[in-house]
Protein backbone atom coordinates (compact mmCIF):
# COMPACT_ATOMS: atom_id res chain seq x y z
CA UNK A 1 0.00 0.00 0.00
CA UNK A 2 1.42 3.33 -1.00
CA UNK A 3 1.83 5.99 1.59
CA UNK A 4 -0.75 8.73 1.57
CA UNK A 5 0.46 12.18 0.65
CA UNK A 6 -0.16 15.06 3.00
CA UNK A 7 -2.99 16.35 0.86
CA UNK A 8 -4.63 12.93 0.69
CA UNK A 9 -4.64 12.78 4.50
CA UNK A 10 -6.14 16.24 4.79
CA UNK A 11 -8.63 16.01 1.97
CA UNK A 12 -11.47 14.23 3.82
CA UNK A 13 -11.32 16.80 6.61
CA UNK A 14 -11.44 19.67 4.13
CA UNK A 15 -14.46 18.08 2.44
CA UNK A 16 -16.44 17.54 5.62
CA UNK A 17 -15.12 20.79 7.09
CA UNK A 18 -17.96 23.17 6.20
CA UNK A 19 -20.60 20.63 7.27
CA UNK A 20 -18.86 19.99 10.57
CA UNK A 21 -18.43 23.72 11.24
CA UNK A 22 -22.17 24.14 10.72
CA UNK A 23 -22.96 21.26 13.05
CA UNK A 24 -20.56 22.47 15.74
CA UNK A 25 -21.70 26.06 15.53
CA UNK A 26 -25.45 25.44 15.36
CA UNK A 27 -26.02 22.14 17.15
CA UNK A 28 -23.19 21.04 19.44
CA UNK A 29 -22.10 24.44 20.75
CA UNK A 30 -25.70 25.63 21.35
CA UNK A 31 -26.42 22.42 23.28
CA UNK A 32 -23.47 23.10 25.59
CA UNK A 33 -24.31 26.80 25.78
CA UNK A 34 -27.89 25.88 26.75
CA UNK A 35 -26.61 23.81 29.68
CA UNK A 36 -24.32 26.69 30.68
CA UNK A 37 -27.16 29.22 30.53
CA UNK A 38 -29.35 27.01 32.69
CA UNK A 39 -27.06 27.71 35.68
CA UNK A 40 -27.48 31.48 35.41
CA UNK A 41 -29.93 34.20 36.12
CA UNK A 42 -29.37 35.75 32.74
CA UNK A 43 -29.69 39.46 32.06
CA UNK A 44 -30.74 39.99 28.46
CA UNK A 45 -29.98 43.72 28.38
CA UNK A 46 -26.57 43.44 29.95
CA UNK A 47 -25.09 39.96 29.94
CA UNK A 48 -22.29 41.11 32.26
CA UNK A 49 -24.95 41.48 34.95
CA UNK A 50 -25.84 37.78 34.72
CA UNK A 51 -25.44 35.88 37.94
CA UNK A 52 -24.45 32.24 38.57
CA UNK A 53 -27.21 30.54 40.55
CA UNK A 54 -26.20 26.86 40.53
CA UNK A 55 -29.12 24.50 40.36
CA UNK A 56 -31.69 27.10 41.38
CA UNK A 57 -33.42 27.09 37.99
CA UNK A 58 -33.78 23.31 38.10
CA UNK A 59 -35.09 23.38 41.66
CA UNK A 60 -37.59 25.98 40.52
CA UNK A 61 -38.70 23.84 37.57
CA UNK A 62 -39.52 20.84 39.68
CA UNK A 63 -41.43 22.92 42.19
CA UNK A 64 -43.64 24.74 39.76
CA UNK A 65 -47.10 23.33 39.05
CA UNK A 66 -47.24 25.08 35.67
CA UNK A 67 -44.19 23.12 34.53
CA UNK A 68 -45.85 19.85 35.50
CA UNK A 69 -49.01 21.00 33.77
CA UNK A 70 -47.15 21.63 30.51
CA UNK A 71 -45.23 18.36 30.82
CA UNK A 72 -48.44 16.41 31.47
CA UNK A 73 -50.13 18.12 28.53
CA UNK A 74 -47.20 17.22 26.29
CA UNK A 75 -47.28 13.60 27.39
CA UNK A 76 -51.05 13.34 26.91
CA UNK A 77 -50.76 15.03 23.52
CA UNK A 78 -47.94 12.70 22.46
CA UNK A 79 -49.80 9.61 23.65
CA UNK A 80 -52.97 10.69 21.88
CA UNK A 81 -51.28 11.53 18.60
CA UNK A 82 -49.13 8.41 18.55
CA UNK A 83 -51.90 5.94 19.40
CA UNK A 84 -54.48 7.48 17.06
CA UNK A 85 -52.03 7.87 14.19
CA UNK A 86 -50.71 4.32 14.54
CA UNK A 87 -54.18 2.75 14.61
CA UNK A 88 -55.70 4.84 11.85
CA UNK A 89 -52.70 4.75 9.53
CA UNK A 90 -52.40 0.98 9.91
CA UNK A 91 -56.08 0.61 9.12
CA UNK A 92 -55.83 2.90 6.08
CA UNK A 93 -52.67 1.22 4.87
CA UNK A 94 -54.16 -2.26 4.96
CA UNK A 95 -57.26 -0.93 3.25
CA UNK A 96 -55.40 0.99 0.53
CA UNK A 97 -52.46 -1.30 -0.10
CA UNK A 98 -53.65 -2.73 -3.43
CA UNK A 99 -52.07 -0.79 -6.25
CA UNK A 100 -55.12 0.59 -8.00
CA UNK A 101 -55.59 4.03 -9.45
CA UNK A 102 -58.33 4.87 -6.94
CA UNK A 103 -56.17 3.85 -3.98
CA UNK A 104 -53.33 5.96 -5.26
CA UNK A 105 -55.58 9.02 -5.53
CA UNK A 106 -56.87 8.47 -1.98
CA UNK A 107 -53.34 8.14 -0.66
CA UNK A 108 -52.23 11.31 -2.42
CA UNK A 109 -55.31 13.08 -1.05
CA UNK A 110 -54.71 11.99 2.52
CA UNK A 111 -51.11 13.08 2.15
CA UNK A 112 -51.95 16.61 0.94
CA UNK A 113 -52.18 18.25 4.41
CA UNK A 114 -48.70 17.01 5.24
CA UNK A 115 -47.00 19.32 2.74
CA UNK A 116 -49.13 22.35 3.67
CA UNK A 117 -47.76 24.78 6.23
CA UNK A 118 -48.96 24.13 9.75
CA UNK A 119 -49.90 27.82 9.80
CA UNK A 120 -52.54 27.27 7.12
CA UNK A 121 -53.71 24.02 8.63
CA UNK A 122 -54.11 25.63 12.05
CA UNK A 123 -55.97 28.65 10.70
CA UNK A 124 -58.36 26.53 8.64
CA UNK A 125 -59.17 24.28 11.59
CA UNK A 126 -59.50 27.25 13.90
CA UNK A 127 -62.25 28.46 11.58
CA UNK A 128 -63.83 25.00 11.15
CA UNK A 129 -63.88 24.54 14.93
CA UNK A 130 -65.33 27.97 15.67
CA UNK A 131 -68.13 27.08 18.14
CA UNK A 132 -70.87 29.40 16.82
CA UNK A 133 -70.17 29.91 13.12
CA UNK A 134 -67.81 27.07 12.34
CA UNK A 135 -68.69 24.35 9.91
CA UNK A 136 -67.90 21.46 12.23
CA UNK A 137 -70.59 22.26 14.80
CA UNK A 138 -73.07 22.97 12.01
CA UNK A 139 -72.42 19.54 10.50
CA UNK A 140 -72.68 17.80 13.88
CA UNK A 141 -75.97 19.54 14.59
CA UNK A 142 -77.35 18.53 11.17
CA UNK A 143 -76.42 14.91 11.92
CA UNK A 144 -78.16 15.13 15.29
CA UNK A 145 -74.91 14.79 17.20
CA UNK A 146 -73.85 16.89 20.19
CA UNK A 147 -71.75 19.95 19.33
CA UNK A 148 -68.56 20.96 21.11
CA UNK A 149 -66.75 24.09 22.25
CA UNK A 150 -63.61 22.56 20.65
CA UNK A 151 -60.62 24.83 21.26
CA UNK A 152 -62.48 27.21 23.51
CA UNK A 153 -63.12 24.90 26.43
CA UNK A 154 -60.33 23.62 28.63
CA UNK A 155 -61.97 20.19 28.56
CA UNK A 156 -61.78 19.68 24.81
CA UNK A 157 -58.98 22.00 23.65
CA UNK A 158 -56.09 19.54 23.92
CA UNK A 159 -58.08 16.82 22.23
CA UNK A 160 -59.00 19.23 19.42
CA UNK A 161 -55.31 19.92 18.84
CA UNK A 162 -54.64 16.18 18.78
CA UNK A 163 -57.29 15.76 16.06
CA UNK A 164 -55.69 18.48 13.93
CA UNK A 165 -52.21 17.00 14.35
CA UNK A 166 -53.36 13.51 13.42
CA UNK A 167 -55.17 14.88 10.38
CA UNK A 168 -52.08 16.84 9.36
CA UNK A 169 -49.55 14.04 9.71
CA UNK A 170 -51.31 10.80 8.98
CA UNK A 171 -50.82 10.77 5.20
CA UNK A 172 -47.05 10.40 5.58
CA UNK A 173 -47.39 7.37 7.83
CA UNK A 174 -49.96 5.77 5.55
CA UNK A 175 -47.49 6.10 2.66
CA UNK A 176 -44.70 4.45 4.63
CA UNK A 177 -46.89 1.60 5.81
CA UNK A 178 -48.36 1.01 2.34
CA UNK A 179 -44.82 0.77 0.98
CA UNK A 180 -43.95 -1.66 3.78
CA UNK A 181 -47.00 -3.81 3.09
CA UNK A 182 -46.29 -3.87 -0.64
CA UNK A 183 -42.79 -5.03 0.16
CA UNK A 184 -44.03 -8.28 1.72
CA UNK A 185 -43.63 -11.14 -0.70
CA UNK A 186 -46.99 -12.53 -1.91
CA UNK A 187 -45.62 -16.07 -1.53
CA UNK A 188 -45.89 -15.78 2.22
CA UNK A 189 -49.59 -14.99 1.98
CA UNK A 190 -50.16 -17.80 -0.50
CA UNK A 191 -48.59 -20.26 1.89
CA UNK A 192 -50.83 -19.04 4.69
CA UNK A 193 -53.85 -19.34 2.42
CA UNK A 194 -53.01 -22.98 1.66
CA UNK A 195 -52.96 -23.63 5.38
CA UNK A 196 -56.42 -22.09 5.66
CA UNK A 197 -55.28 -19.61 8.24
CA UNK A 198 -57.88 -17.01 9.26
CA UNK A 199 -57.38 -13.48 7.98
CA UNK A 200 -57.00 -12.01 11.43
CA UNK A 201 -54.37 -14.58 12.32
CA UNK A 202 -52.48 -13.87 9.11
CA UNK A 203 -52.50 -10.19 9.96
CA UNK A 204 -51.33 -10.72 13.52
CA UNK A 205 -48.79 -13.44 12.90
CA UNK A 206 -47.41 -12.51 9.49
CA UNK A 207 -48.19 -8.95 8.47
CA UNK A 208 -47.54 -7.19 11.77
CA UNK A 209 -44.16 -8.81 12.51
CA UNK A 210 -43.00 -8.15 8.95
CA UNK A 211 -43.78 -4.44 9.08
CA UNK A 212 -42.62 -3.98 12.67
CA UNK A 213 -39.40 -2.14 11.65
CA UNK A 214 -41.47 0.53 9.89
CA UNK A 215 -43.97 0.65 12.76
CA UNK A 216 -41.07 1.24 15.08
CA UNK A 217 -39.61 3.96 12.87
CA UNK A 218 -42.99 5.69 12.88
CA UNK A 219 -43.35 5.33 16.63
CA UNK A 220 -40.06 7.04 17.43
CA UNK A 221 -40.24 9.73 14.75
CA UNK A 222 -43.73 10.59 15.89
CA UNK A 223 -42.88 10.60 19.59
CA UNK A 224 -39.95 12.95 19.07
CA UNK A 225 -42.01 15.10 16.71
CA UNK A 226 -44.89 15.29 19.16
CA UNK A 227 -42.71 16.26 22.09
CA UNK A 228 -41.75 19.45 20.31
CA UNK A 229 -45.32 20.46 19.44
CA UNK A 230 -45.60 24.23 19.28
CA UNK A 231 -47.03 25.73 16.09
CA UNK A 232 -50.60 24.48 16.44
CA UNK A 233 -50.70 25.56 20.07
CA UNK A 234 -49.32 28.99 19.39
CA UNK A 235 -51.73 29.69 16.52
CA UNK A 236 -54.90 27.99 17.71
CA UNK A 237 -55.02 28.43 21.48
CA UNK A 238 -52.01 30.37 22.74
CA UNK A 239 -51.65 27.70 25.43
CA UNK A 240 -55.16 28.33 26.72
CA UNK A 241 -57.85 28.17 27.82
CA UNK A 242 -56.50 28.14 31.33
CA UNK A 243 -53.19 26.48 30.36
CA UNK A 244 -55.10 23.45 29.07
CA UNK A 245 -52.91 23.30 25.96
CA UNK A 246 -49.66 24.69 27.31
CA UNK A 247 -46.95 22.33 26.11
CA UNK A 248 -43.26 22.05 26.90
CA UNK A 249 -41.94 24.05 23.96
CA UNK A 250 -44.66 26.66 24.32
CA UNK A 251 -43.71 26.93 27.98
CA UNK A 252 -40.04 27.46 27.08
CA UNK A 253 -41.08 29.99 24.45
CA UNK A 254 -43.02 31.92 27.07
CA UNK A 255 -39.89 32.46 29.16
CA UNK A 256 -37.45 33.06 26.31
CA UNK A 257 -37.15 36.79 26.94
CA UNK A 258 -38.34 37.22 30.52
CA UNK A 259 -36.23 34.55 32.21
CA UNK A 260 -33.60 33.05 29.92
CA UNK A 261 -31.90 30.95 32.59
CA UNK A 262 -35.15 29.29 33.53
CA UNK A 263 -36.13 28.77 29.87
CA UNK A 264 -32.70 27.23 29.24
CA UNK A 265 -33.10 24.82 32.16
CA UNK A 266 -36.48 23.74 30.78
CA UNK A 267 -34.80 23.40 27.39
CA UNK A 268 -32.25 21.06 28.96
CA UNK A 269 -35.11 18.90 30.26
CA UNK A 270 -36.51 18.71 26.72
CA UNK A 271 -33.03 17.94 25.37
CA UNK A 272 -32.65 15.05 27.81
CA UNK A 273 -36.06 13.62 26.87
CA UNK A 274 -35.24 13.81 23.16
CA UNK A 275 -31.77 12.42 23.84
CA UNK A 276 -33.21 9.36 25.58
CA UNK A 277 -35.70 8.75 22.76
CA UNK A 278 -32.92 9.10 20.19
CA UNK A 279 -30.72 6.69 22.08
CA UNK A 280 -33.48 4.06 22.17
CA UNK A 281 -34.05 4.67 18.47
CA UNK A 282 -30.45 4.09 17.43
CA UNK A 283 -30.06 1.09 19.73
CA UNK A 284 -33.02 -0.66 18.20
CA UNK A 285 -32.08 0.42 14.67
CA UNK A 286 -28.69 -1.24 15.00
CA UNK A 287 -30.40 -4.38 16.33
CA UNK A 288 -32.69 -4.43 13.34
CA UNK A 289 -29.75 -4.28 10.94
CA UNK A 290 -28.18 -7.10 12.94
CA UNK A 291 -31.03 -9.50 12.40
CA UNK A 292 -31.20 -9.04 8.66
CA UNK B 1 -71.20 -12.01 -7.97
CA UNK B 2 -73.92 -9.54 -7.04
CA UNK B 3 -72.74 -9.39 -3.44
CA UNK B 4 -69.27 -8.65 -4.69
CA UNK B 5 -70.52 -5.59 -6.57
CA UNK B 6 -72.30 -4.23 -3.51
CA UNK B 7 -69.11 -4.50 -1.49
CA UNK B 8 -67.16 -2.77 -4.20
CA UNK B 9 -69.50 0.21 -4.22
CA UNK B 10 -69.54 0.42 -0.41
CA UNK B 11 -65.75 0.34 -0.52
CA UNK B 12 -65.76 3.08 -3.13
CA UNK B 13 -68.16 5.29 -1.17
CA UNK B 14 -66.17 4.94 2.04
CA UNK B 15 -62.97 5.82 0.24
CA UNK B 16 -64.62 8.85 -1.33
CA UNK B 17 -65.79 9.92 2.13
CA UNK B 18 -62.26 9.63 3.53
CA UNK B 19 -60.85 11.62 0.64
CA UNK B 20 -63.51 14.26 1.24
CA UNK B 21 -62.53 14.54 4.91
CA UNK B 22 -59.00 15.46 3.83
CA UNK B 23 -59.90 17.76 0.96
CA UNK B 24 -62.92 19.54 2.40
CA UNK B 25 -61.04 21.90 4.77
CA UNK B 26 -59.19 23.31 1.76
CA UNK B 27 -62.39 23.76 -0.23
CA UNK B 28 -63.91 25.45 2.80
CA UNK B 29 -60.92 27.75 3.02
CA UNK B 30 -61.26 28.76 -0.64
CA UNK B 31 -65.02 29.26 -0.31
CA UNK B 32 -64.63 31.45 2.77
CA UNK B 33 -61.92 33.50 1.11
CA UNK B 34 -64.44 34.56 -1.55
CA UNK B 35 -67.35 35.41 0.77
CA UNK B 36 -68.52 38.74 2.13
CA UNK B 37 -68.25 39.39 5.84
CA UNK B 38 -72.05 38.96 6.08
CA UNK B 39 -71.90 35.58 4.40
CA UNK B 40 -69.29 34.28 6.86
CA UNK B 41 -71.71 35.09 9.71
CA UNK B 42 -74.74 33.35 8.24
CA UNK B 43 -76.34 30.27 9.77
CA UNK B 44 -76.46 27.81 8.05
CA UNK B 45 -72.95 28.53 6.71
CA UNK B 46 -72.63 29.77 3.15
CA UNK B 47 -71.17 27.00 1.02
CA UNK B 48 -70.87 28.85 -2.26
CA UNK B 49 -70.46 32.64 -2.18
CA UNK B 50 -73.12 34.50 -4.18
CA UNK B 51 -70.53 36.59 -5.98
CA UNK B 52 -66.81 35.95 -5.47
CA UNK B 53 -65.19 38.73 -3.43
CA UNK B 54 -61.75 39.05 -5.02
CA UNK B 55 -61.34 42.22 -3.02
CA UNK B 56 -60.65 40.05 0.05
CA UNK B 57 -57.30 39.12 -1.42
CA UNK B 58 -56.44 42.75 -2.01
CA UNK B 59 -57.38 43.59 1.54
CA UNK B 60 -55.38 40.69 2.98
CA UNK B 61 -52.31 41.54 0.92
CA UNK B 62 -52.38 45.26 1.71
CA UNK B 63 -52.83 44.80 5.45
CA UNK B 64 -49.09 44.35 5.83
CA UNK B 65 -45.84 44.38 3.84
CA UNK B 66 -46.66 41.17 2.01
CA UNK B 67 -44.30 41.83 -0.88
CA UNK B 68 -41.47 41.91 1.66
CA UNK B 69 -42.70 38.73 3.33
CA UNK B 70 -42.89 36.91 0.01
CA UNK B 71 -39.46 38.16 -1.05
CA UNK B 72 -37.99 37.02 2.28
CA UNK B 73 -39.58 33.58 1.96
CA UNK B 74 -38.11 33.14 -1.51
CA UNK B 75 -34.63 34.37 -0.57
CA UNK B 76 -34.50 32.28 2.60
CA UNK B 77 -35.69 29.06 0.99
CA UNK B 78 -33.47 29.32 -2.09
CA UNK B 79 -30.36 30.33 -0.14
CA UNK B 80 -30.83 27.42 2.26
CA UNK B 81 -31.14 24.90 -0.56
CA UNK B 82 -28.09 26.23 -2.46
CA UNK B 83 -25.85 26.44 0.62
CA UNK B 84 -26.95 23.03 1.84
CA UNK B 85 -26.02 21.44 -1.48
CA UNK B 86 -22.57 23.03 -1.57
CA UNK B 87 -21.87 21.88 1.99
CA UNK B 88 -23.53 18.49 1.81
CA UNK B 89 -22.15 16.92 -1.39
CA UNK B 90 -18.44 16.95 -0.44
CA UNK B 91 -19.23 15.88 3.12
CA UNK B 92 -21.41 12.97 2.04
CA UNK B 93 -18.79 11.93 -0.52
CA UNK B 94 -16.00 11.95 2.06
CA UNK B 95 -18.07 9.99 4.57
CA UNK B 96 -19.01 7.45 1.91
CA UNK B 97 -15.74 6.89 0.08
CA UNK B 98 -12.76 7.84 2.27
CA UNK B 99 -11.29 6.31 5.41
CA UNK B 100 -9.94 8.80 7.90
CA UNK B 101 -9.15 9.13 11.57
CA UNK B 102 -12.17 10.09 13.68
CA UNK B 103 -14.68 9.30 10.95
CA UNK B 104 -17.10 7.42 13.19
CA UNK B 105 -17.08 10.05 15.92
CA UNK B 106 -17.67 12.81 13.40
CA UNK B 107 -20.47 10.88 11.77
CA UNK B 108 -22.06 10.34 15.17
CA UNK B 109 -22.15 14.14 15.49
CA UNK B 110 -24.04 14.30 12.19
CA UNK B 111 -26.59 11.89 13.61
CA UNK B 112 -26.95 13.98 16.77
CA UNK B 113 -27.53 17.03 14.58
CA UNK B 114 -30.14 15.01 12.69
CA UNK B 115 -32.11 14.32 15.86
CA UNK B 116 -31.69 17.53 17.87
CA UNK B 117 -34.50 19.93 16.96
CA UNK B 118 -34.35 23.71 16.79
CA UNK B 119 -36.81 23.82 19.67
CA UNK B 120 -33.91 22.84 21.93
CA UNK B 121 -31.23 25.12 20.49
CA UNK B 122 -33.13 28.28 19.60
CA UNK B 123 -32.32 30.29 22.74
CA UNK B 124 -28.52 29.95 22.50
CA UNK B 125 -28.61 30.52 18.74
CA UNK B 126 -30.71 33.65 19.18
CA UNK B 127 -28.22 34.99 21.72
CA UNK B 128 -25.31 34.19 19.38
CA UNK B 129 -27.00 35.95 16.48
CA UNK B 130 -27.81 38.94 18.69
CA UNK B 131 -24.15 39.07 19.81
CA UNK B 132 -23.03 39.11 16.20
CA UNK B 133 -25.55 41.87 15.46
CA UNK B 134 -27.39 39.83 12.82
CA UNK B 135 -30.96 39.87 14.12
CA UNK B 136 -32.02 42.55 11.65
CA UNK B 137 -30.81 40.44 8.69
CA UNK B 138 -32.03 37.21 7.10
CA UNK B 139 -28.90 35.33 8.18
CA UNK B 140 -30.36 33.85 11.41
CA UNK B 141 -32.98 32.18 9.24
CA UNK B 142 -30.47 30.79 6.73
CA UNK B 143 -27.08 30.03 8.28
CA UNK B 144 -28.21 27.65 11.08
CA UNK B 145 -29.47 25.31 8.35
CA UNK B 146 -26.22 25.21 6.35
CA UNK B 147 -25.53 21.59 7.37
CA UNK B 148 -28.45 19.40 6.43
CA UNK B 149 -27.75 16.32 8.57
CA UNK B 150 -30.62 14.38 7.05
CA UNK B 151 -29.27 15.18 3.58
CA UNK B 152 -25.72 14.14 4.44
CA UNK B 153 -27.08 10.90 5.83
CA UNK B 154 -29.27 10.11 2.82
CA UNK B 155 -26.69 11.13 0.23
CA UNK B 156 -23.95 9.12 1.96
CA UNK B 157 -26.14 6.01 1.75
CA UNK B 158 -26.64 6.72 -1.92
CA UNK B 159 -22.95 7.30 -2.66
CA UNK B 160 -22.04 4.09 -0.83
CA UNK B 161 -24.21 2.11 -3.21
CA UNK B 162 -22.34 3.40 -6.25
CA UNK B 163 -19.78 0.69 -7.13
CA UNK B 164 -16.12 1.39 -6.43
CA UNK B 165 -15.23 0.25 -9.97
CA UNK B 166 -16.72 3.38 -11.49
CA UNK B 167 -14.49 5.57 -9.34
CA UNK B 168 -11.44 3.42 -10.02
CA UNK B 169 -12.05 3.61 -13.75
CA UNK B 170 -12.29 7.37 -13.58
CA UNK B 171 -9.09 7.55 -11.54
CA UNK B 172 -7.28 5.49 -14.18
CA UNK B 173 -8.44 8.08 -16.69
CA UNK B 174 -6.66 10.65 -14.55
CA UNK B 175 -9.82 12.39 -13.48
CA UNK B 176 -9.29 14.51 -10.39
CA UNK B 177 -11.16 13.59 -7.21
CA UNK B 178 -13.05 16.86 -7.49
CA UNK B 179 -14.15 15.98 -10.99
CA UNK B 180 -15.20 12.48 -9.91
CA UNK B 181 -17.33 13.88 -7.16
CA UNK B 182 -18.84 16.69 -9.17
CA UNK B 183 -19.16 15.21 -12.67
CA UNK B 184 -19.70 11.49 -11.98
CA UNK B 185 -21.07 10.88 -8.50
CA UNK B 186 -23.35 13.90 -8.18
CA UNK B 187 -25.29 13.29 -11.41
CA UNK B 188 -25.73 9.64 -10.41
CA UNK B 189 -27.26 10.71 -7.11
CA UNK B 190 -29.97 12.81 -8.77
CA UNK B 191 -32.94 10.98 -7.19
CA UNK B 192 -31.51 11.47 -3.70
CA UNK B 193 -30.69 15.11 -4.43
CA UNK B 194 -34.21 15.73 -5.71
CA UNK B 195 -35.66 14.20 -2.56
CA UNK B 196 -33.46 16.35 -0.35
CA UNK B 197 -34.22 19.56 -2.27
CA UNK B 198 -37.93 18.88 -2.12
CA UNK B 199 -37.80 18.19 1.59
CA UNK B 200 -35.82 21.32 2.24
CA UNK B 201 -38.15 23.41 0.14
CA UNK B 202 -41.33 22.17 1.80
CA UNK B 203 -39.99 22.36 5.35
CA UNK B 204 -38.40 25.81 5.08
CA UNK B 205 -41.12 27.42 2.98
CA UNK B 206 -43.65 26.22 5.56
CA UNK B 207 -41.56 26.87 8.64
CA UNK B 208 -43.18 28.89 11.40
CA UNK B 209 -41.27 28.24 14.61
CA UNK B 210 -37.79 29.31 13.54
CA UNK B 211 -38.68 32.65 11.93
CA UNK B 212 -40.95 33.38 14.87
CA UNK B 213 -38.15 33.06 17.42
CA UNK B 214 -35.42 34.63 15.25
CA UNK B 215 -37.14 37.82 14.08
CA UNK B 216 -38.42 40.93 15.76
CA UNK B 217 -39.22 43.16 12.81
CA UNK B 218 -41.39 42.91 9.71
CA UNK B 219 -38.49 43.60 7.33
CA UNK B 220 -37.09 40.11 7.87
CA UNK B 221 -40.26 38.08 8.40
CA UNK B 222 -41.37 35.42 5.90
CA UNK B 223 -44.83 34.73 4.49
CA UNK B 224 -45.89 32.19 7.12
CA UNK B 225 -45.47 34.77 9.89
CA UNK B 226 -47.26 37.43 7.86
CA UNK B 227 -50.27 35.17 7.34
CA UNK B 228 -50.34 34.07 10.97
CA UNK B 229 -50.27 37.75 11.98
CA UNK B 230 -53.44 38.44 9.96
CA UNK B 231 -55.27 36.96 12.92
CA UNK B 232 -54.16 39.89 15.05
CA UNK B 233 -54.11 42.66 12.46
CA UNK B 234 -57.52 41.82 10.95
CA UNK B 235 -59.23 40.77 14.15
CA UNK B 236 -60.25 37.22 14.88
CA UNK B 237 -63.74 37.50 13.35
CA UNK B 238 -62.62 38.56 9.87
CA UNK B 239 -62.41 34.99 8.63
CA UNK B 240 -62.88 35.90 4.96
CA UNK B 241 -59.69 38.02 5.02
CA UNK B 242 -57.70 35.49 7.05
CA UNK B 243 -58.70 32.70 4.66
CA UNK B 244 -57.82 34.85 1.64
CA UNK B 245 -54.30 35.27 3.03
CA UNK B 246 -54.21 31.58 3.72
CA UNK B 247 -55.10 30.75 0.12
CA UNK B 248 -52.13 32.83 -1.03
CA UNK B 249 -49.83 30.80 1.23
CA UNK B 250 -51.24 27.41 0.24
CA UNK B 251 -51.79 27.73 -3.51
CA UNK B 252 -48.12 27.69 -4.64
CA UNK B 253 -47.45 24.48 -2.71
CA UNK B 254 -50.72 22.92 -3.85
CA UNK B 255 -49.92 23.65 -7.49
CA UNK B 256 -46.47 22.10 -7.13
CA UNK B 257 -48.07 19.10 -5.46
CA UNK B 258 -50.72 18.65 -8.15
CA UNK B 259 -48.09 18.84 -10.89
CA UNK B 260 -45.67 16.36 -9.39
CA UNK B 261 -47.51 14.47 -6.69
CA UNK B 262 -45.97 11.20 -7.89
CA UNK B 263 -42.41 12.38 -7.32
CA UNK B 264 -43.28 14.06 -4.03
CA UNK B 265 -45.01 10.98 -2.70
CA UNK B 266 -42.07 8.83 -3.81
CA UNK B 267 -39.59 11.18 -2.17
CA UNK B 268 -41.38 11.06 1.16
CA UNK B 269 -41.67 7.27 1.09
CA UNK B 270 -38.01 6.98 0.18
CA UNK B 271 -36.98 9.18 3.11
CA UNK B 272 -38.94 7.01 5.50
CA UNK B 273 -37.60 3.67 4.45
CA UNK B 274 -33.94 4.57 4.47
Amino acid sequence: MKKKTFWETCRPYVMIGPAMIGIFLFVIYPMLYLVYLSFFKYNLLNSAMSRYVGFENYIQIFNRPDFYKSLTNTVIYTGGVVVLTMLISLFFAVWLKKQTRLNYIIQAGIFTPHIISIVSVSLVWLWLMEPNLGFLNFALEKLGLPTSQWLQSSKTALFSIIIVSVWHGIGYYVLILVAALQGISPNIYEAAELDNTSRFRVFRRITLPLISPQMFFILIIMTIGSFKVFDTVRIMTGGGPNNATNTLVYYIYGFRTTNIGYAAATGVVLMVIIGILTFIYFRLMSKKVHYQ
Amino acid sequence: MKKHNVWLSVDFLLKAAILFAFIFPFLWMISTSLQTFQETLSVPPTLIPSSPQWINFVEAMTSGPFATYAKNSIIITLSIIIIQFLVMIPAAYAFAKYEFFGKNVLFALVLIAFMMPGQVTFIPIYLMMADWGLIKTLIPQILPFMSNAFGIFLLRQYFMQIPEEIIEAARLDNASEFKIMWKIMTPMAKPALATIALFSFVSHWNDYFWPLVMTDSNEVRPLTLGIAMLKQSEGISNWHIIMAGNVVLVIPILIVYLLCSKQIVKAFVYSGIK
